[in-house]
């Protein structure tokens, strides 16, 4: 992501399932695709694409047993050290009156964390603008992207065979 | 993908849509200058909400005292109407969460304006116990914030303060979770718009682009949030039940409360969203997405959920019976035959009976009688609250302390101002965001549309 500039080739695709077989033909014949854009999540790309999973999981576990610890250990602080008060006779270290706290901050952290995680590492923020390709590929076009910047006529002419050979429906290109 | 076709099953995205034409239909509303009957009900709404507004300025100026509220009843329509709204505000993340895990493809259809109902129920909840504080100004002191006193904590034993973690990371966690959804589609409608418009939902969709790598993480993170959202919302109304299950009050003191009260939030909440799809579906011309079939399902969920809590209004007077315990029984007496026996009948009706009606295909499937039932089932919740809360506390252990309880124009001006606080946000929702998540009714269209399945598919040979 170096280049402040990229010329992308792209073709825009009709279906879910003709991009699927033209994603695989792509891999087949050893395209570098840049990425994939469709409208919808299709079901099947990410291993096609040799897309590793998703580690926002991991990511998510650790925030909540962050919230857990935070909670458990707040309110022991405050109960037994901070200002011991007796309520109702029960002892100060009342632990099975903390777990609903523990459990609503485990998983207030858990979704914060993520969401925000999610959000960063897809580089989007609230005003944010990303550079799309076409309009309609949020509405019903499939689209698969090379970057062009460092590709020969050739090249170009063997995607644009590529394109055409897969069934795309339209061809373009766009500086990004 | 058409090995997960199945021709047996109803389809849930009817009129043969293509890709395109989901778009258009899904974006029209936010789209297209205001129907006239939008216009109406927003006006109607607004005087509704000009009477919460007012309402509350006056219970702030006067003090609490305006509602009437007295020593023995001290817990009336506020509570009832804040324990009321938190549960509506349950299905919407039932719907999503729960039947995204359980892969529930009708889900698609409503999803989106059950999980912004929930917000709004939730909003509408939140101020009831604020406004009950009295000194609305005070209310940051519910948060353990280090102040100047000791500092002096809350007590995090209080089932008072579990609800406020409970209702606070409920609404947050909904909020995140119907946002993250809403992106993709607010990218399409930016996609779509040109100018001033552009540059808002620009600033809405948060720079997306489709990517797949995105769609991924979308994917993962919507799952994970439905895992976590399913206990949650189980966790929220269990809580509100502690207020009452966790007290030494004879009818409140009983271990069914969690089970029983997270049925009845299901119960209302569903019932709820019936309401705003029938209106829905037939003002933004949704027919199409939210159809019979997915009346159909919810009325199952209805039916089902009506019917625990009924078992759970039986099983409360026979272990009245069966303990033993004189002041439990008087409390359950006195909740059937008691000063209050009309809201009881109101309950046990408008809950238990009615719902019934729906063991029958042809009632489930008729929109008229939902549009109907669904009515009374919120009425009789709102009952159900009522009976719990009012009637124990107007019989309390000194008949020298017995009183009854009427509302003021006050407390009804609030009751019924929520309501127009919540169809004003609803309204506003629907003007500006697609009702029905768009990318997600398009990843079905393959497997859930009837073109390909059900009894007018094609022949697909692919």
């Amino acid at each position: 992501m170096s280049d402040n500039h990229k010329e992308v080739l792209f073709g825009l695709y009709d279906d879910e399932e003709i991009l699927l077989k033209a994603v695989q033909q792509a891999q087949d014949d050893h395209l570098d695709i840049m990425d994939v854009y469709t409208p919808f999540p299709v079901h099947g790309l990410d291993p096609i694409l040799g897309l590793e999973e998703s580690r926002l999981h991991i990511a998510g576990f650790v925030y909540g047993a962050i919230g857990s610890l935070f909670a458990f250990s707040f309110m022991t602080w405050v109960f037994t050290r901070d200002w011991p008060i007796i309520f109702g006779g029960k002892p100060y270290f009342s632990f099975p009156a903390f777990v609903p706290i523990i459990f609503e901050l485990t998983v207030l952290f858990a979704c914060v964390g993520m969401v925000v995680t999610f959000y960063t590492v897809c580089g989007m923020a609230p005003g944010k603008t990303n550079p799309t390709l076409d309009d309609r590929i949020t509405d019903d076009k499939f689209c698969i992207a090379f970057n062009t910047n460092d590709t020969d006529e050739s090249g170009i002419e063997k995607l644009k065979r590529f394109f055409t050979d897969s069934g795309a429906s339209e061809v373009n290109t766009k500086v990004i | 993908m058409s090995s997960h076709v199945s021709h047996i099953r109803e389809p849930l995205i009817n009129g043969s849509k293509t890709y395109h034409q989901i778009t258009e239909d899904l974006c029209a509303p936010t789209e297209r200058t205001p129907s006239t009957m939008w216009v109406i009900a927003f006006m109607i709404a607004v005087t509704g909400l000009s009477l919460y507004v007012f309402s509350v300025f006056w219970t702030i100026w006067k003090g609490i005292g305006s509602w009437d509220l007295n020593r023995t009843i001290g817990w009336g329509w506020d509570i009832t109407n804040f324990v009321w709204w938190v549960g509506i505000g349950h299905a919407g993340t039932l719907i999503s969460a729960i039947l995204l895990l359980f892969r529930q493809k009708w889900r698609t259809g409503v999803n989106r304006a059950a999980e912004a109902m929930t917000i709004f129920a939730v909003m509408c909840a939140g101020q009831f116990p604020l406004i009950h504080m009295g000194r609305l100004w005070l209310g940051f002191f519910i948060f353990p914030y280090p102040n100047t006193r000791g500092p002096l904590w809350v007590n995090f034993n209080s089932p008072l303060l579990w609800d406020v973690f409970a209702i606070s990371t409920y609404f947050t966690v909904s909020l995140l979770f119907w946002y993250t959804g809403l992106v993709p589609d607010f990218a399409t409608v930016r996609d779509r718009a040109k100018g001033f418009r552009r540059k808002m939902y620009n600033i809405a969709s948060f720079g997306w682009t489709g990517s797949a790598k995105h769609w991924q993480r979308w994917e993962s993170l919507s799952l994970i949030l439905a895992g976590l959202a399913t206990p949650l919302v189980l966790s929220v109304h269990t809580i509100v039940s502690f207020d009452f299950a966790t007290s030494a009050i004879p009818g409140w003191h009983t271990t069914i409360f969690p089970p029983y009260f997270v049925a009845g939030a299901i119960f209302s909440g569903f019932a709820m969203v019936q309401t705003l799809m029938i209106i829905s579906r037939k003002v933004l011309n949704l027919k199409d997405y939210i159809t019979i079939g997915h009346i159909e399902s919810m009325n199952k969920v209805i039916l089902l959920t009506g019917t625990i809590v009924g078992v759970a209004y039986l099983t409360e007077l026979f272990i009245a019976w069966y303990s033993g315990y004189v002041y439990e029984q008087f409390a359950f007496y006195n909740r059937v035959l008691g000063p209050y026996w009309w809201s009881y009948v109101g309950m046990m009706s408008c809950n238990v009976l009615s719902p019934q009606l729906f063991w029958s295909k042809k009632m489930r499937r008729s929109v008229f009688v939902t549009f109907f039932m669904s009515i009374f089932i919120n009425v009789g919740m709102w009952f159900e609250r009522f009976v719990i809360i009012a009637t124990t506390l107007a019989r309390d252990f000194l008949p020298s302390s017995w009183s009854y309880y009427v509302p003021t124009w006050v407390e009804i001006g609030l009751f019924v101002g929520s309501i127009g606080l919540f169809f004003t946000l609803f309204l506003l929702f629907v003007r500006v965001a697609p009702v029905v998540a768009m990318a997600e009714v398009k990843s079905i269209l393959k497997s859930a549309g009837d073109q390909y399945s059900g009894p007018n598919a094609k022949k697909h040979d692919h």
